[in-house]
Order: structure tokens, then sequence, then C-alpha cells
């Protein structure tokens, strides 16, 4: 919308407190346990400042920087999801019984929320998330409401980690997409933020806070923040028709490699933040005098999860990994136009053995060239 | 509700009656529990005897004599619906460990005069005496769970104990993985799920409690702890705790060498 303007560290201050000014709840990273979580925060002394984290398969650990940045590390185990498409979800309760039976629906969220620091990979994965949950002839009223009443703050990344591929899927690290306001943090010289307004109520937040224009320099610094970060990607996700490789390997040997290690556990499904699929319990009361039904987070990894009358269609752990993996890749596209991975990199970090989806990728991927290459040759 | 309440009975086995207590500790369903049901044999809480057939039966606990491989046949016999509650009655509890040794050898060590010990050489679950409808896992098992379970045999329903993972409890629950952040072994990727994640909750590794989940990949796991530093015999027994006895776990505490390592 403009070139942006520069804000100091108490600006970015004044920003957090004029948003929960306006009665919103204000979260984003904070340190905890040895990790970088999304949680409320008041200020930005909450913030991780001079953290760092590192990642690789199945291994994180906070690092010191020799800064004193704020946004110095890339994602952690949380991802907005939490606070959009809730892990458990009430959806209805029923009072009293049989014919005085009433039926109450749960009513909407009315919390208004701010994001502080979503990354550009979070961006396109809300993206994913509101095409799914939020659009179209289902729409998902909780995840709506939810969604309507939070106010993205985003950040370009200054750092990498071990697990990041946003480059090779094209979602970062300088955020783009949907976002209120944008941040870029520039430690070169002055510790400031160049900021930039995504819609209407940006606009108005910002101009309200107090800033100097942006200079021909700030915004070369700006430049230079994000090219560095995507030249220490952690990985890449191989180039090629990675959908339509995995839609003509179906019965590949690499998902039973794979499956002697996957332990079916469901941890990356649970951090994705595009993976949406749920269950639903019913929670009925001990004297028959009501009922509710509870919608919680589910994961293709599970057997209930493909139950039919008489057993579960995805009985072995191979076909529940290529559930998984051809879903995020490859029929994410048929179903919704769009890749159901933003290349975070949460699912190879979070895994507890480190299965890394784009090395799955690239042994199927090696493996038919040297098929082609032994019948080119012959 | 329907006229006539289902008779419950809650039997006890080797155990060390910490499932019952968990019945008795529902201070704020207990009575809408009795309302519901009435409980008609209940040693722990009251005194009625045993008497004629019961609609449900609760049973805590293992066997390990041969009195109790008769007296269970006595119990399937008058029961409708028999559910197992907690580790030792779904696997055998921590009591299993006799299955991997001599329980002569014990008995001589523990007892003055051993000759009057009538015990079996192993302890074992419930269903592997008799066919058990529904068993419900944990040692001890979850209120929670005990209580929902009794609600949806009243409404007809299935209970929602899902046999997944406790990962999936934790990440649910928001907690940091232990395992990923800290290095911490954890067998909660091959636990079945019920407790909430209790022990990632407070900075600490799953125990396997619930014992395994649907298709657990232990050998998998088994591999992460050692490259977290475990050697084989803390392999074996972190698999060897109250649900030494159930397949999965038993299967991979014997690969790493069970016998030799519990002195
Ligand atoms: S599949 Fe993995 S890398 Fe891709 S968006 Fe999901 S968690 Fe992130
Ligand atoms: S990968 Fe599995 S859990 Fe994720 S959205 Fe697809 S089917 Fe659902
Ligand atoms: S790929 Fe990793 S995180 Fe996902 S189910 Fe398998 S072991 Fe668990
Ligand atoms: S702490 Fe344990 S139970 Fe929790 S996600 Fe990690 S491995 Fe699973």
């Amino acid at each position: 919308m403009n070139d942006g303007v520069i804000l100091s560290c108490a600006d970015l201050n004044a920003l957090i407190e004029s948003l929960r000014a306006e009665g919103r709840r204000t979260i984003g990273p904070v340190a905890r346990d040895g990790v970088i979580v999304y949680d409320d925060l008041e200020s930005i002394d909450d913030l991780p400042a001079g953290m760092s984290d590192e990642a690789a398969p199945g291994h994180y650990r906070l690092a010191r920087r020799d800064d004193d940045a704020l946004f110095g590390y890339a994602v952690g185990p949380h991802s907005w999801k939490r606070f959009l498409h809730a892990p458990v979800q009430r959806l209805w309760r029923s009072e009293g019984e049989r014919a005085a039976a009433r039926v109450l629906a749960e009513p909407l969220s009315q919390e208004k929320t701010a994001f502080i620091a979503v990354r550009g990979c979070e961006l396109a994965a809300i993206a994913v998330q509101d095409r799914v949950l939020g659009e179209g002839e289902t729409v998902d009223r909780h995840y709506r409401a939810r969604r309507d009443n939070a106010f993205l703050v985003a950040v370009d990344c200054g750092t990498a980690n071990g697990g990041c591929f946003c480059v090779s899927m094209g979602t970062g690290p300088e955020a783009s997409g949907a976002y209120d306001i944008a941040l870029t943090e520039i430690l070169e010289g002055e510790h400031r933020f160049l900021a930039r307004a995504g819609s209407e109520a940006g606009q108005a937040l910002l101009r309200n806070l107090p800033q100097r224009a942006a200079t021909a320099e700030d915004i070369r610094a700006a430049r230079e923040v994000v090219a560095r970060t995507a030249q220490h990607m952690g990985r890449a996700m191989p180039v090629g028709n990675v959908r339509e490789l995995l839609a003509r390997n179906p019965d590949h040997p690499r998902w039973d490699d794979v499956a002697a290690r996957c332990l079916s556990c469901a941890n990356c499904t649970m951090v994705c933040p595009t993976c949406f699929c749920t269950s639903v319990d019913e929670a009925s009361a001990l004297d028959g005098s009501g009922t509710a039904r509870v919608r919680r987070w589910d994961s293709c990894f599970t057997m209930d999860f493909s139950y039919v009358h008489g057993g579960g269609v995805r009985s072995s752990v191979s076909a529940r990994y290529r559930q998984w993996m051809t879903h995020k890749l490859s029929s994410w596209f048929d179903q919704f136009g769009t890749s159901g991975c933003v290349g975070c990199g949460r699912c190879i970090v979070w895994c507890p053995v480190g299965i890394d989806i784009t090395e799955e990728v690239r042994a199927i991927q090696a493996s038919e060239r040297e098929t082609e290459a032994r019948h080119g040759n012959a | 509700m329907s006229a006539k309440k289902p008779r419950l009975a809650v039997w006890k086995f080797a155990s060390c009656d910490g499932c019952q207590l968990s019945l008795l500790d529902c201070e704020d369903e207990l009575l809408a529990i009795a309302e519901a049901i009435d409980i008609a044999y209940f040693p722990e809480a009251m005194r009625a005897g045993v008497r004629g057939a019961y609609d449900v039966s609760l049973v805590e606990g293992s066997v390990t004599t041969p009195h109790d491989a008769q007296r269970i046949q006595d119990v399937r016999r008058r029961s409708k619906i028999l559910i197992t509650i907690g580790a030792c009655a779904t696997a055998g509890g921590i009591q299993a460990l006799r299955n991997f040794r001599d329980v002569r050898e014990f008995a001589s060590i523990v007892y003055a005069h051993p000759a009057y010990i009538d015990t079996l050489a192993t302890s074992t679950a419930i269903a592997d005496h008799v066919k058990v409808d529904f068993e419900l896992r944990g040692c001890p098992i979850s209120k929670a769970q005990l209580v929902d379970v009794v609600a949806s045999l009243l409404a007809g329903r299935k209970p929602a104990t899902p046999a997944h993972s406790t990962c999936i409890e934790c990440k649910i629950a928001g907690n940091v993985c232990v395992m990923v952040a800290h290095g911490t072994p954890c067998l909660g990727p091959v636990t079945h799920a019920g407790c909430g994640a209790l022990c990632p909750s407070y900075d600490r590794g799953c125990y396997g409690c619930y014992g395994p989940k649907e298709t657990p990949n232990a050998p998998s796991l088994s591999s992460r702890l050692a490259e977290l530093g475990m050697d084989a015999g803390a392999i074996a027994r972190v698999y060897s705790t109250f649900n030494s006895n159930a397949e999965a776990f038993r299967q991979e505490s014997e690969r790493h060498g069970a016998q030799n390592d519990q002195d």
C-alpha cells in the first residue's frame, strides 16, 4: 500500500499498546520450557529478545544470539492454527429429555485478538485454511469468527532455522498476503522496524503511532534482511513436479521404508499449520439430562480416522504416511487448488524420529531418475 | 430414564485398588452414577454379598492364583457386560514382571514359609481367561474416562477412549515436546492416549501407563531412544513397568535383553 514508515523499539511497543487499547488479546512469540511458543504478551519485553532457534529433523534447541533482535528466530511448535481452528471446540449441547429436548448451538467466539509476528509461511498457511474452512459452501463458523476477529501483524524472517524451506515453496521469507501490518526488523545501525500497512485497519493504526518516514537506505537495509534469509534456508523441496511424482507412485517401495521408521504418532499433522482434520465425540451426561458434541483435532495417522464398518481402511502405516504426504503435496491441489504444504518445516523438526518430508520426496524422485537412466542407457 | 436401573458389580483381582479408588474419587459424579445405576456389589465401598447376575461388571486386577483363575470364570458367568479397568486387568500389571523370571525364587526370598504360597508362574490379563467386552486402560485409569464409559453404556453409544498416541493429547494440550526440545526419552509415541499427556505436561517423558497404542512401532522409537543415549538395559527397563506383559512392550523389552537386566 505504501513504502512504509520506520518504528523504533519504543514505537513497536506503542503498536502493541494500541492493539491492547482496542480491547484485543495480543498473542505472540514467547520463550517457555526451552522453546518459542505463541502465548499472551503484554509488551515487547515479553518477546524472546536475543534468542534464536536451532532446529534439525527431530531436534530443537533455543540458542543465544549476539544481538538483541526481537524476532531473530523462525517458527516453533505452535502455529496460529491453535487460535483460529481450536484444538477442542464444542459444537452444540442439548438440554432436557425427549419432547422437551432443546439443542443449543455453541456461541461463536467474540474475542478480539492480534497475532504478533506472523511469518510469511504462516500467512500462506492461514490463506490455505481460509480456503478450506473459512470460505465456500461449507464455512466453519467458529473458524470464520476467530479469523474475522484477528488482526495480523506480520514480520519478514530475519533468520531461518534448520527446518525452513519456504523459498522452495514460494511462501517466504518475505511476509506477503493478508496482513494488516508487516514489519521488517533491521539490526544494521540503529535497531528499527520498517512497517507497512496491508489493510485499512492497519493503515489507521499505523498512522497514529510515533514514527518517521522511511528513507531509501532503510528500504535497502530491509530488502537485504529478506535476501540474506532467503540464502540461508535449512532445506529445500526438490524441484520438479512433485504433485505428479507422488500421484504416479502409490506403490513405491519407499512407502514401506518410511513406515518402518514412522511411529504413526501424528505429531506432524498436529504441528502442521494447514492440517485441518477433526473428529467429533459425544459427551453425554450420566443422568441422560443432556449431551454435547465436541470436536477435537484428529489425524490421518490414527486408525479411527479411516474407520468404516468393519475396520480402518488405512491399516498399514505405509498407507497412512502416504495419505499424509500425498495430501499435502499432491491431492491438495486437486481439492483446493494449492499446495497443502507451505514449507514451514514443523513436521520435520517435531517428528520424534526426524522423518523429513523433503527427503522422502527426494528419495522417490531419485529412484525414478535411476530407473529412467537405466532404461535410457539400455 | 428407563425404569429399571442396571445392576453394577466391581470385582477385585491382583491389584493395588488404585483403579477402584478412581471410582470412589469421582465425588462430583458419584451421586449421578448412583442415581443412574444400582451399585449392587462393591466390596471396597459397601458390604453386600455376591448375589445373582449383574448387567455390568467392572473388573480390576490380574489373574495370579489358581483360585482367581476359577473365580474370573464365575464373574464372567454372572455378567452381561464385562469391562476390565486398569493396567493389571488389561495387561497383567506391574506384577507381570514375574513372567520374565522364576516366581518360586521370588517367593523363597520374600516369604518365611514359601510352601504356603499358592501362586501361578505368571500374572495375566483378564482377557487371557475370559471374553472381555471393553478394556479401559491406565495405571491408574482416568476418572474422566471411567465416567465416560459408564455414561456411554447408559446412553448406548461408543465411549470416547481413542486408541491413538499420547502425542495427540500432548499437542492438543499445547505442550512442548520433551523429546524433541529437551532430549528427554518419552514413550508417548507408542502409548495409548487417556491421561491427557500428564507427564509431558510436567516436563517429563511418558512412562507408558496406558500401555501400547494401536499399531505401535516400538522398534523405531527404541532406535531413537538409543540415539538419545539409552543403552539396551535402560531401553528394556522403560518397557518393563505397568504394562510389561502387553505384547508390543514385552517384545521390545525382550529384544533388548529384559531377562538379563532386571537385578
Ligand atoms: S507439511 Fe510440514 S513443512 Fe509443510 S506446511 Fe505442513 S508442517 Fe510445514
Ligand atoms: S494430511 Fe492428514 S491430517 Fe492433514 S489435512 Fe490431510 S488428511 Fe487431514
Ligand atoms: S512422520 Fe514422524 S511425526 Fe509424523 S506420524 Fe510418523 S513418526 Fe510421527
Ligand atoms: S513429549 Fe512425548 S507425548 Fe508429547 S509429543 Fe513429545 S513424544 Fe509425544
